[in-house]
């Protein structure tokens, strides 16, 4: 490994910038929600956004680091040719990141997650061989594109009708939204917490029984919701509010859960989506300090987690507010009880599909979540259009990426060797 | 991707549609003012009330076109595209027959016979009884999406809708009433004019006619 530095620090890099891309266009899906329906500021959404990513991509970020930095591949074909992986992770970090600059400068809906999985795929068959390529694996993640929409629209649509049942198609909504609403808030605290202790704490040495976990989770899940529930306590009726729309009240309750929702989905995000970046980095970054093995045994650094998770943070910080602004001023027509039905959803699905080490794209996710909402006839319109192109859209992007890969492979092997 | 999940969510109908309707009933509720100076056979009063009779009609109008836009095809709704656009033309032509009335009365400076005005005026106030009512029961749309189109929320609604039939029976037998009074006079009168106020009492039978069709077109949503 002559080059060895080289490869770390470009390793950075390409890594950094695509984290910083994912955070300043990602972002907004978790956040947008709340600041539209005036739940939080612009400023506390940075803030919570940050937080929450930050901790999602150490925490939980661990599992589909793995799958995306190894999983996807066959290391014992590339055992006497360690520096192709290194050319090929680099290769798929520049593809993917100017493929979706390229497709944000067009507006055209593309995932992070498929450009990434596009792009390795792309690099390994057609610059190294089809066999390279852990076909079973790939096959299992792109099923998982399939289901994770699907899933999390029956969650959704589940917990709206649920929400309708105990709250709001009740004779006295507003009292059923303070006395049902904290419980939804353990819910969110229970399964994320849950979830992430099960899967994804081993990286940072926590090693804990399945006792200890639900204990734990029953625990966050009620410290979270005591907390929300003093900021319920404080919400008054408000007759004024509910001259018009006599449902205002109530909302103004679930405004606290869609707040703890949002909270969750940057979480889920960060566990995700902070692969995408730092997977390939993580591959490179083995191979150099283990002096050209391909390992499959090493630990995964928490540096890198850190720095993709730091990348997306300062994606947020300097972009992403933006993206919030906008989106927070656009939509009305979400409410928080629909809000926190397709968010919450979109959420689990996606932290268990991170526990599971499931690269799957967050938005499609929110999306399927969305129409599931949608089925129950509780969101006045959806643009049917802009959803068959935002799914769509995954079918060109995986080609896309994998062409630019395979270009950029044969350049960086030209380059180093 | 950005933006894209919140390009998904097209434009509300529903507020809209309410806007629409309270245009509508504004107009209609003119008939009132404007039968009042029928009957004190006030033609100027008329020709003012008939100008804001039309330029309520016209801004209904624009109201309409911009909702259409607002509804291509390929928007996922919790009711019907077609309901929803049958509901806005229903509302529509509640603003097109009031301005028809105003105009043929006043082209042809219409009055009322001194013995059928208080009746008349009656029947006038039921139509346009009517019309609030269905005002009423579209107002309750976004508590139905609220509640998802269940439960309480669509007893109060069909409830609402139950009135308004039977303001528009009322309607009826009043239309009944006053044609007797007319058949009762006619040969004293003119029989052009008389055929006149014949058309008009259709007319403004068909006034609570149209608003009882709002009614139960919600009805029909409801029901998706």
């Amino acid at each position: 490994m002559d080059y060895g530095t080289t490869f770390i620090v470009l390793a950075c890099v390409f890594g950094f910038f695509m984290a910083w891309g994912i955070g300043a266009n990602d972002v907004a899906n978790a956040m947008g929600t709340s600041v539209g329906s005036r739940a939080i500021t612009i400023k506390q959404a940075i803030i919570i956004a940050t937080i929450f990513e930050l901790s999602g991509a150490i925490l939980a970020g661990g599992q589909v680091t793995k799958t995306i930095r190894k999983g996807m591949l066959d290391p014992s074909l590339l055992a006497n040719t360690p520096e192709l992986l290194v050319y090929g992770m680099l290769a798929s970090l520049l593809a993917a990141g100017i493929w979706l600059m390229i497709a944000s400068r067009f507006g055209w809906p593309v995932s992070t997650t498929h450009s990434i999985v596009g792009a390795i795929v792309g690099f390994a068959a057609v610059g190294i061989g089809m066999d390279a390529v852990n076909w079973g694996k790939v096959g299992t993640i792109v099923m998982s594109w399939v289901i994770s929409p699907v899933t999390a629209g029956i969650i959704a649509y589940a917990l709206f009708m649920s929400v309708q049942k105990l709250i709001i198609n009740t004779n006295d909504p507003f009292r059923n939204a303070k006395r049902y609403v904290p419980m939804y808030i353990f819910l969110v605290g229970f399964i994320v917490s849950l979830v992430t202790m099960f899967k994804g704490l081993k990286h940072i040495g926590l090693e804990m029984t399945t006792f200890e976990c639900y204990s734990l989770a029953v625990i966050i899940g009620l410290i979270i919701m005591v907390i929300s529930n003093i900021f319920i306590r404080r919400i008054q009726i408000d007759p004024e509010a509910d001259r018009d729309f006599h449902f205002a009240n109530v909302e103004r309750v679930f405004a606290v859960l869609m707040m703890v929702t949002a909270c969750a989905m940057a979480f889920a995000h960060g566990s995700n989506d902070v692969a995408n970046a730092v997977g390939p980095i993580a591959a490179i970054v083995g191979i150099v300090q283990s002096g050209g093995v391909v390992a499959t045994k090493t630990a995964l650094p928490i540096w890198i987690l850190i720095l993709g998770g730091i990348g997306i943070v300062i994606g947020l910080i300097t972009y992403g507010h933006k993206v919030i602004a906008t989106v927070g001023t656009s939509i009305t027509e979400l409410t928080p009880s629909r809000g926190f039905a397709a968010t919450l959803a979109a959420a689990t699905t996606v932290v268990f599909a991170s526990g599971t080490g499931l690269p799957i794209s967050t938005t499609h996710t929110l999306v399927g979540a969305v129409l599931g909402v949608g089925l129950a006839r509780g969101i006045a319109a959806l643009n049917m259009r802009v959803i068959r192109t935002i799914f769509m859209s995954w079918v060109v992007t995986l080609p896309a990426g994998a062409f630019l890969a395979i270009i950029f492979f044969f350049m960086l092997k030209g380059i180093f060797s | 991707m950005s933006d894209h999940i919140f390009r998904m969510f097209g434009a509300s109908p529903i507020s809209p549609l309410q806007q629409h309707m309270s245009k509508a009933l504004a107009c209609v509720a003119e008939l009132i003012p404007f039968f009042d100076a029928v009957v004190n056979h006030d033609l100027e009063a008329m020709a003012t009330i008939q100008k804001r009779i039309a330029t309520l009609e016209n801004e209904a109008d624009v109201l309409k076109k911009e909702l259409r836009l607002h509804l291509p095809k390929g928007m996922f709704l919790p009711v019907s595209r077609r309901d929803l656009l049958d509901v806005l033309t229903i509302q529509d032509s509640l603003a097109n027959q009031t301005k028809d009335i105003a105009g043929l009365m006043l082209g042809r400076k219409m009055s009322l016979p001194e013995s059928m005005a208080e009746k008349f005026i009656a029947y006038v106030h039921c139509s346009v009884d009517a019309a609030e009512q269905a005002q009423k029961a579209i107002n309750e749309f976004d508590e139905l999406l609220e509640t998802g189109f269940r439960g309480n929320e669509v007893r109060l609604v069909k409830k609402l809708i139950k009135t308004l039939n039977k303001i528009e029976d009322d309607s009826d037998s009043m239309q009944v009433v006053v044609r007797n009074q007319l058949f009762q006079i006619e040969k004293d009168l003119p029989p052009v004019e008389v055929m006149f106020i014949y058309k008009i009492i259709e007319k403004v039978g068909e006034v609570a006619d149209t608003a009882q069709r709002v009614g139960s077109r919600l009805q029909l949503m409801l029901a998706k």
